[in-house]
Order: structure tokens, then sequence, then C-alpha cells
């Protein structure tokens, strides 16, 4: 079936399998690999995206869920320019990665947490990205982040 | 994990996902929010050859006062439940218990629809339609029907739902500023309820439900009988494992469970106290 979907802001169009999940057509027919896939169950989030704004699992979603939507990925976060996404920026200033594989889908959870709560406690933070799993940093440096982020959004 | 193949159908309207349904009868199913049904299709524990999705019928999104009662269209999102300030007012609990359904990113994409249409006794939102005798609005061919909660639930992933039916309304009561609780116990963030109590008081009488203490979602009708004939909470909750057939699993024995709904149903009634 043919899709056209709008991923990081270029429209794109092709004839997928209606089987095709989400995060396969990203990877394979868009050629973002920046999107990952860790447990391949809807457990882990790394395959986050955003849809229309939204965080969603892009392992558990079809693509042609997405037919007529707008994706954002990891690649489509930092400026035209390359400087960085606030989000990205923090996630670098507060050390908020270690082996980097969760932090395409953490730094878009974060994005979306955010955009709907602009001013998080530290509970909220860590009760929204409830979705991501981190292997690695303990999560302590992640939920600094996000809280630098959301602070440096509202000195804005 | 790929799921087997199968064609895909969008129906832009009710009418047209009945319609769908009849004429592929049951190499069909419903697409909603997916969060249930995908996780299945990639193990291939469901094998529809056709899809129909329903996600994008607006009209069936909306939560919206009926005068006697609030109507949820079947296929509002789970956030937008969550965030909805008519429910908070009117029916805080069903607002309360979807912000625990998974996390947000299951939330943005599953409806109440789903949850109910699903019928799995381990998911927080059929246990607390259960217990404020809600009411599913079905549509199939030949119109209109409605189902009481309390007949819609029939066995483990089964309800009374038709094989060409399409659930399009919940209706709960306005239980106004009462007092409500959910008790969900996990083990880890965004995991189903091991076993879940919810207590609500709807027009003066003290309701509870229960989840994962059985092949179906439950009430606790020993309790609340209790508790009308004016026993103390703890008293009451004494009796939340009577006429549940609770499962043995990897995460609690039976008897853990039976444990686990007295501790909560008693928890779940003194938070639920204004
Ligand atoms: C990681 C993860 C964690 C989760 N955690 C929880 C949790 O903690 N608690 C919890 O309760 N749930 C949890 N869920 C499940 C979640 O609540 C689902 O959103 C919900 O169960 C299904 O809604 P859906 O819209 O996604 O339905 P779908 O997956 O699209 O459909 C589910 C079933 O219902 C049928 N159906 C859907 N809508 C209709 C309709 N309108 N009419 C007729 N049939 C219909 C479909 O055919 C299918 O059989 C979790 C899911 C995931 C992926
Ligand atoms: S790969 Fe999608 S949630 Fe883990
Ligand atoms: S940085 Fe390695 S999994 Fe998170």
């Amino acid at each position: 079936m043919k899709i056209s979907v709008s991923v990081n802001g270029k429209s794109q169009e092709h004839d997928v399998e209606p089987r095709t999940l989400l995060v396969q057509y990203l990877r394979e027919a868009c050629a973002l690999t920046g999107t990952k896939v860790g447990c391949d169950t809807s457990s882990c989030g790394a395959c986050t995206v955003l849809l229309d704004g939204e965080s969603v699992k892009s392992c558990t979603m079809f693509a042609a869920q997405a037919d007529g939507g707008s994706v954002t990925t990891i690649e489509g976060l930092a400026n035209t320019d390359g400087s960085l996404h606030p989000m990205q920026q923090a996630f670098h200033e507060k050390h908020g990665l270690q082996c980097g594989f969760c932090t395409a889908g953490m730094v878009l959870a974060a994005v979306s947490l955010l955009d709907e709560n602009p001013n998080p406690t530290e509970k909220d933070v860590r009760f929204g990205l409830e979705g991501n799993l981190c292997r690695c940093t303990g999560y302590h440096n992640i939920v600094e982040a996000v809280l630098a982020a959301a602070a440096a959004k509202e000195a804005k | 994990m790929i799921p087997a193949a199968f064609d895909f159908v969008r129906a832009e309207s009710a009418a047209e996902a009945v319609a769908a349904l009849a004429e592929h009868g049951d190499d069909a199913k419903i697409l909603a929010g997916g969060m249930s049904l995908i996780p299945l299709m990639k193990l291939r524990l469901a094998t529809p050859m056709v899809l129909i999705d329903v996600a994008r019928i607006r009209d069936l999104s909306y939560i919206k006062d009926a005068g006697d009662h609030i109507a949820i269209g079947s296929l509002t999102r789970h956030r937008d439940v969550e965030i909805s300030e008519l429910l908070k007012a009117e029916c805080g609990v069903v607002s309360a218990v979807t912000a625990q359904v998974g996390d947000n990113q299951v939330r943005h994409r599953g409806t109440i629809g789903g949850s109910v249409a699903h019928g799995d006794p381990a998911s927080d939102l059929p246990a607390t339609l259960l217990a404020l005798d809600a009411t599913f609005v079905v549509t199939g061919k030949s119109g209109h029907r409605e189902i009481a909660a309390t007949d819609f639930f029939e066995g483990f992933l089964e309800t009374a739902l038709g094989s060409e039916e399409l659930l399009t309304e919940i209706r709960v009561p306005k239980a106004g500023p009462s007092g409500f609780n959910y008790q969900k116990f996990n083990r880890r963030a965004q995991d189903w309820a091991i076993v879940g109590a919810v207590a609500v008081t709807v027009g003066g009488a003290k309701k509870v439900g229960l989840v994962n203490m059985g092949s179906t979602p439950l009430r606790a009708r020993q309790v609340e009988a209790a508790l009308a004939g004016g026993a103390s909470n703890s008293d009451a909750a004494q009796s939340a494992a009577a006429d549940t057939e609770a499962n043995q699993d990897l995460n609690a024995s039976v008897e853990y469970r039976e444990h686990l709904s007295r501790v909560l149903v008693r928890r779940a009634l003194e938070a639920a106290t204004v």
C-alpha cells in the first residue's frame, strides 16, 4: 500500500507492506538508523519517535498508521545549522548517557514529556520516562538533564 | 518480530467499520491504538487476515456531559481521558486509573474502547468500569445495543461483543467529587498489576473492583455488602478474596494474590474516604 509520511519535515512516499512496522520503515525505507530497536516488545522505549509531536513506540505501530502524519526522529531534532536541540544539549552537558543505545528514545520521550508538562518535578520526570529503560546510567543524570532542559526552556 | 501478512482497511466512520466487519467476518480484527493487538500479532498469537483501522474516526473520540452520565467515545485515547477536566470533576476515578495504564507512549495511542474490548482481567480500566456499573454501547448492522458492564466480561479475553460489532461508547455515572482510590501492585514501573483494587463511591454506596483476581475483572460483592451493613473498612476487606479465582504465575501464587487483594482493598477503602 502507498503511504505518505512527513519525516523530519521532508515528505516521503513509499509503497509498503501493511505489516511493515514504523521502526522498520524509518530504518530501512528512510535509512534513518538513529531510531533503535531494543526489546521489540514495546517495553524499553529505545524505538521512541514523535508522531505529530507526541512520543510513540515505533516498534508497536505499523507504518500505515502514520500515513498522513508527521514523524520526528532523533536525526530531525537538531537545528538546521547543526546546533543541538536544547534537550540534546542538556543530555550532553549533564552526561545523560553512557553507551547511548537508549538515548535517541530517551531524548524524544523527554521532549514529548516537557511539551505536555513544562515544569515537571523530579518525580514527574521519573514517572514520565517510565516507558524508557536505560541499562547504563542508573537514570540519575538523565533525570538531571531533563530538569535542566526544563529550566532552560523556562528561562527563555 | 514481524506479524503475519494481512490486508489493511481504513474505516473513516463507524458505519464503514461495521460494514467492513460484516464483509470480512471472523477474518477481520478492529485496530484501534494497537497497544494490545500489535504485540499479539508480532508474537503471532493473533493472525488476522484483515485489519480494520478505526483510529481516525474522529466522531468516536469525545468526552461529554450527557445529563445523567458522562459519555466517552470508544476511540478516546488514554491520554485524553487522563487529562479530561470533565472526567476529573464528574468521575475522577476514570482519569486517575487511566493515568496508571502503561506509560506515556502507550497512553498516546491506546484507547479506552480497546482496553474494554480486549477484556483482559489484568487491565486497569475494565475492573474500574465494572465497579462504576458502566454501560457499553455497541454498534452492529442492525443498530445499537447497550450492555451493562456486569454482563460484558464473559471469560479470559472474551466479552459479549459480537464479532461483527464495534464498541462505540462507554457511559459512566456522574459520581461527583466523591472518594475514590486505586491500588495497583506491581514490581516494576509500567507493568500490569499483579493485583489491583479500586474503591469508588457512587450515589453514597461504596463499590470495589478487583484486577487480575480471576479470568475476568471482578467486583468484590461481599466487601460491598459488609460495608453497606456497617462493617469497618478493615473488617470488610477481609472478604476481598471471596468469590475470586486467582491464577498462579511467575509473579505470585494464588495465596499471595488473595493476601494482596485483602491488603489492597483495605488500603483503597481507607484512602477513598472523603
Ligand atoms: C508496554 C505496554 C504496557 C501496558 N500496560 C498496561 C497497564 O499497565 N494496564 C493496562 O490496563 N493496560 C496496559 N497496556 C494495554 C493498553 O491499555 C492498551 O492500550 C489497551 O489494552 C488496548 O487499547 P488499544 O486502543 O490499543 O486497542 P487495540 O490493541 O487496537 O485492540 C485491542 C483489542 O480490542 C479490539 N478493539 C479495539 N477497539 C475496539 C472497538 N472500538 N470495538 C471493537 N473491538 C475493538 C481489537 O480488535 C483487539 O482485539 C499496556 C500496553 C503496552 C504496549
Ligand atoms: S524496541 Fe520498541 S519499546 Fe523496545
Ligand atoms: S546509556 Fe546505555 S542504555 Fe542508556
